[in-house]
């Protein structure tokens, strides 16, 4: 039996260690996810000095009072007033501490709040969750793309978020922590990377059928890189307003990746709008064909 | 034709579509015809209506939710083995696709946690109380017994409406909490999402008499002497949890009702237009849910305390701070739910209040685990299977408390959310905290119920392949959770192919050991029905681990009134002091007993809930009808019977005790 104990513990460890090397959220590439996983490794720790000691104690007294050892039996020791204040005393502390960094951490690691430690100027990027397909809108650049998220490098990005789909979670684990995509509203996550590559995102927040394949690329490039690709999405020829929005708003699965050369640069207010009325898709769709 | 079958065809006979399902359907056909064939060939209908159907007997009810909690275990257990082997398969193929397309699978995971929470862990905390609680504090039901037979009953029929689910039509593919405005109208126009609402709205409205039940039954019932410091641990438990029922459940049955009125009629609660909110549904859904998980944790702690008490062979260590433990985590509770999504986008403020109240709970929490460990320290201790499932339970449940305060804090919490780690999270924390409860609960009481103890050497090796398995399943989903792995995902396509395969078939080898665990378990159970009269099963059933508290001074089974004569506590474990102590005496002047007379109603009144959220998922508008007036009628006629009690005579009590000697 003991053998068999060796031998899971082993596997398991072995499995620990495989794996740790390329865990997406202990190799952190953004300046958010940096820290995340340093408070990640620090609350851990923190806890360990309390939860260690009781899996020992827990074992060594699961043995030493074995029944079998005779050892010393005092069923009068049910009250002891030192002990009980130590009980209440140690997690309180740790948890005194662990609330102070939540607290300070929720405020400097709150995704709403921009980053300001760089010397480049941030990019806004507008970004719409839709059945099943992430639509990613560059106001400045005038383009859009739908599954590609290309930022360049060392560069604040500003992610103004809403939905047109059932609520979706807007995740790329290497760069930072997720926030939900809700439809009529606008969510904001401000992340930086610091390390040219190729990301995963994908939305965390189950919405349905094409769920599975709601994910993107995020290429982090230089700034020449970001530019050329700007130039080829501008080449494009394929331009979005609201009529082949609502093209690309039907439901879809494992969408491919689509450049758009130009984007009616009302179209995200539109989105957002659209349910304080849900005929407004429509009329607008109308005035387009009586044009 | 639709007057009659309102939206039901035969094209949604489920199994016409899917041999999964219909394997399925052929072995809920086969089970109900073979039950209902043995009933009849033994002539058995007449014992189970009068015995066990229209019983109101406490220990009874409680036995028939246990169960069918097992029962249900074994689908929601199946629906496991799917996803898990679905996963494994998927992630190690090269197209990442799998065996089930993701409309099946999405229903399989919505199915597993509705399952799971309702129907297998509710009603398991609902038995063991139900068996125990007016047992432990000396009653001789509990105050209400003929709600308790609704209460029971509705849960029964509303596990009837989501196995119906699997033949006609279809379950909700929207994970277990069926967020709008996924489950709204829009998005999810089929039955699914109504057999969700209705199963749940019915077996909620029971667990919710239950709770009124058994805080009335605690606070009223107690036997002369047994003030609220002198109340077993359990008992202390249950009260809280029961609080929490009563408390919380309302938030769940209205929330659940506005999303069917915006089903059904077209409201704008939690649409996305129309000024409906969304945001809002989470909100109050986790209102109910957060205090739910303790509903089902805390109960398991009452039984914790009074297993390590006994098979340590000493008195609870600081009972008293035990109690205020448990009352600041029952208030606590109330207070976190917003820690299920700091990624809505509330705030810093907001976001570091919850986080830090969630942090909290961990320190009554910690105490709970440091008493159990003070009350092991100079005793004798045994490791009979209860006390083993407890040993489990304060290693593995550790683990789970840290990453619960791990996820916590909020900024960790917008990497953690939604991943794999949050279920491994929550799988810790239920399995490792309530389930092991429960199994060791079940060990531990089965004798006081059936007379015979389970069988101890399958008990055992079930325990090691839970321990085992739940290491193996769920140490690979934390790291596939820390990889980026999010739940709810049944495809691995693109850059996805592979890079969980190692994970995710570990799990699943993890979860195949949890079957030998589960088989073990029910092995544990029919080697001990058949060799229930053989010595080392029935030797001293009336009190076979040398109990502490008053459910053990009566015989076992109990009989039907319990008490012969009414207990009167003077101590903490006051039955232990009884035996070793004060050398009580035993008393012999009976006297009449007072006891409820049987009912059907709460049968007829649950089987006519079953025709109407039938009824109202298919909009077969004449059967709503009639179960309407059905089940009003029947309600105003038992309101009329004043035929409802008797007494057992002294004679006749003295005939039934002396046959227990």
């Amino acid at each position: 039996m003991r053998d068999f104990f060796g031998k899971i513990t082993l596997l398991i460890s072995l499995l620990l260690l495989s794996s740790c090397n390329d865990m997406v959220l202990l190799n952190p590439k953004g300046v958010i996810a940096e820290q995340q996983t340093n408070l990640l490794i620090i609350s851990v720790l923190l806890m360990l000095i309390i939860v260690i000691p009781t899996i020992v104690i827990t074992i060594y007294f699961a043995w030493k009072y074995n029944h079998k050892r005779n050892e010393e039996y005092n069923p009068n020791f049910y009250h002891n007033t030192k002990i009980e204040i130590i009980c209440w005393g140690v997690p309180t502390f740790i948890v005194i501490i662990l609330a102070v960094i939540a607290w300070v951490t929720s405020h400097s690691l709150d995704p709403y709040r921009e980053i300001k430690a760089s010397k480049n100027d941030p990019i806004e990027i507008q970004v719409v969750a839709l059945d099943w397909k992430w639509l990613f809108i560059y106001p400045e650049q005038k383009i859009a793309s739908v599954n590609w998220l290309q930022i360049p490098v060392d560069t604040p990005i500003n992610f103004k978020i809403t939905a047109d789909a059932p609520m979706n979670s807007f995740w790329i684990p290497a760069l930072a922590g997720q926030i939900y995509a809700m439809p009529g509203m606008q969510t904001k996550l401000h992340i930086m990377s610091d390390s040219v590559g190729n990301y995963l995102g994908r939305s965390s927040n189950y919405s349905g059928t094409g769920f599975s394949g709601m994910k993107f690329n995020t290429r982090v490039s230089s700034r020449q890189d970001f530019n050329e690709w700007v130039t080829k999405v501008k080449n494009s020829n394929e331009k979005l307003d609201w009529t082949t929005y609502s093209e690309l708003a039907k439901q879809t699965i494992n969408h491919p990746v689509e450049y758009f050369e130009s984007v009616d640069m009302h179209l995200y207010h539109k989105i957002m709008d659209k349910f304080m009325n849900p005929n407004f898709g429509k009329q607008e769709t109308n005035k387009h064909l009586n044009h | 034709m639709e007057y009659i079958f309102g939206k039901l065809t035969l094209n949604d006979l489920a199994f016409l579509h899917d041999p999964i399902v219909l394997g399925a359907t052929i072995f809920i056909v086969l089970g109900a015809l073979s039950i209902g064939g043995g009933l009849t060939y033994f002539k058995k209908w007449g014992y189970l209506w009068k015995e066990w159907i229209t019983t109101v007997d406490h220990k009874k009810i409680g036995a028939m939710y246990i169960i069918v909690s097992l029962i249900m275990f074994v689908r929601g257990f199946a629906d496991a083995l799917l996803m898990r082997s679905h996963q494994a398969v998927a992630s190690a193929s090269e197209t990442g696709l799998g065996y089930l397309p993701p409309e099946h699978y999405d229903q399989i995971f919505t199915a597993h946690g509705v399952i799971m929470i309702f129907f297998v862990a509710m009603p398991f905390m609902f038995g063991l109380l139900n068996i125990i609680i007016p047992l432990q504090i000396g009653a001789r039901d509990v105050a209400f017994p003929y709600l308790n037979s609704l209460s029971f009953w509705l849960f029964a029929v509303s596990v009837i409406l989501i196995n119906a689910s699997l033949i006609l039509g279809e379950f909700a593919a929207t994970g277990w909490l069926a967020y709008p405005p996924l489950s709204g109208i829009e998005y999810s126009p089929g039955v699914g999402v109504d057999y969700y609402l209705w199963a749940i709205q019915i077996s909620g409205l029971g667990s919710l008499l239950s709770g009124i039940n058994f805080v009335v039954t605690i606070i009223k019932m107690r036997c002369p002497g047994m003030k609220l410091m002198k109340m077993p641990i359990f008992t202390w438990t249950a009260l809280c949890a029961m609080i929490l029922v009563v408390a919380a459940f309302p938030i769940l049955t209205a929330t659940l009702a506005m999303l069917l009125f915006d089903r059904l009629f077209e409201m704008k609660f939690f649409t996305s237009s129309f000024g409906g909110n969304q945001m809002m549904y989470i909100n109050l859904i986790w209102a109910w849910g957060h205090p739910e998980v303790y509903i089902l944790v805390l109960p398991a702690f009452g039984i914790f305390s009074e297993i390590v008490s006994t098979f340590s062979k000493k008195r609870l260590f600081g009972y008293t701070t035990m109690v205020w433990a448990i009352a600041s985590i029952t208030i606590a509770s109330t207070i976190v739910w917003l820690h299920h999504f700091f990624t809505m986008g509330s705030g810093a403020n907001v976001n570091a209040f919850f986080g830090i109240a969630t942090m909290i709970i961990a320190i009554p929490t910690g105490v709970k685990i440091f008493n159990w460990l003070f009350t092991m320290y100079k005793g004798r201790v045994s490791y009979d299977s209860p006390m083993l499932w407890t040993m489990g339970f304060l290693v593995l449940f550790v683990v789970g408390g840290m990453t619960g305060v791990l996820m916590s804090v909020p900024a960790v919490d917008f990497q953690l959310h939604n991943s794999l780690f949050l279920i491994a999270h929550f799988h810790n924390v239920i399995i490792g905290g309530a389930i092991f409860g429960y199994f060791a609960g079940m060990y531990y009481w089965f004798p006081k119920v059936f007379g015979f103890k389970l069988d101890e050497k399958y008990s055992k090796l079930s325990f090691y392949c839970w321990t085992i398995g739940f290491i193996v399943s769920f140490v690979p989903v934390y790291i596939a959770g820390l990889n980026g792995a999010t739940r709810r995902v049944s495809q691995f396509t693109g850059e996805e192919v592979g890079i969980y395969n190692i994970e995710l078939i570990t799990a699943f080898v993890g979860a195949l050991i949890i079957a030998a665990g589960v088989l073990f378990l029910f092995l544990s159970i029919i080697v001990a029905i058949i060799n229930r009269n053989k010595k080392e099963y029935k030797e001293n059933a009336n009190d076979p681990w040398d109990g502490r508290t008053l459910e053990w001074s009566t015989s076992s089974p109990p009989p039907f009134y319990n008490f012969a004569i009414v207990p009167e506590v003077k101590e903490i474990d006051d039955f232990w002091e009884q035996k070793y102590g004060r050398k009580h005496r035993k008393d012999t002047n009976y006297t009449d007993i007072h006891m409820p007379k049987n009912t059907s109603v709460g049968f007829i009144i649950s089987l006519f809930s079953l025709g109407f959220g039938f009824a109202m998922i298919w909009h077969i508008w004449w059967l709503v009808a009639v179960s309407s007036v059905g089940i009003f009628v029947t309600w105003v006629c038992r309101a009329m019977d004043h035929d409802i009690d008797y007494y057992v005579k002294k004679e006749e009590v003295k005939k039934i005790e002396s046959g227990n000697k």
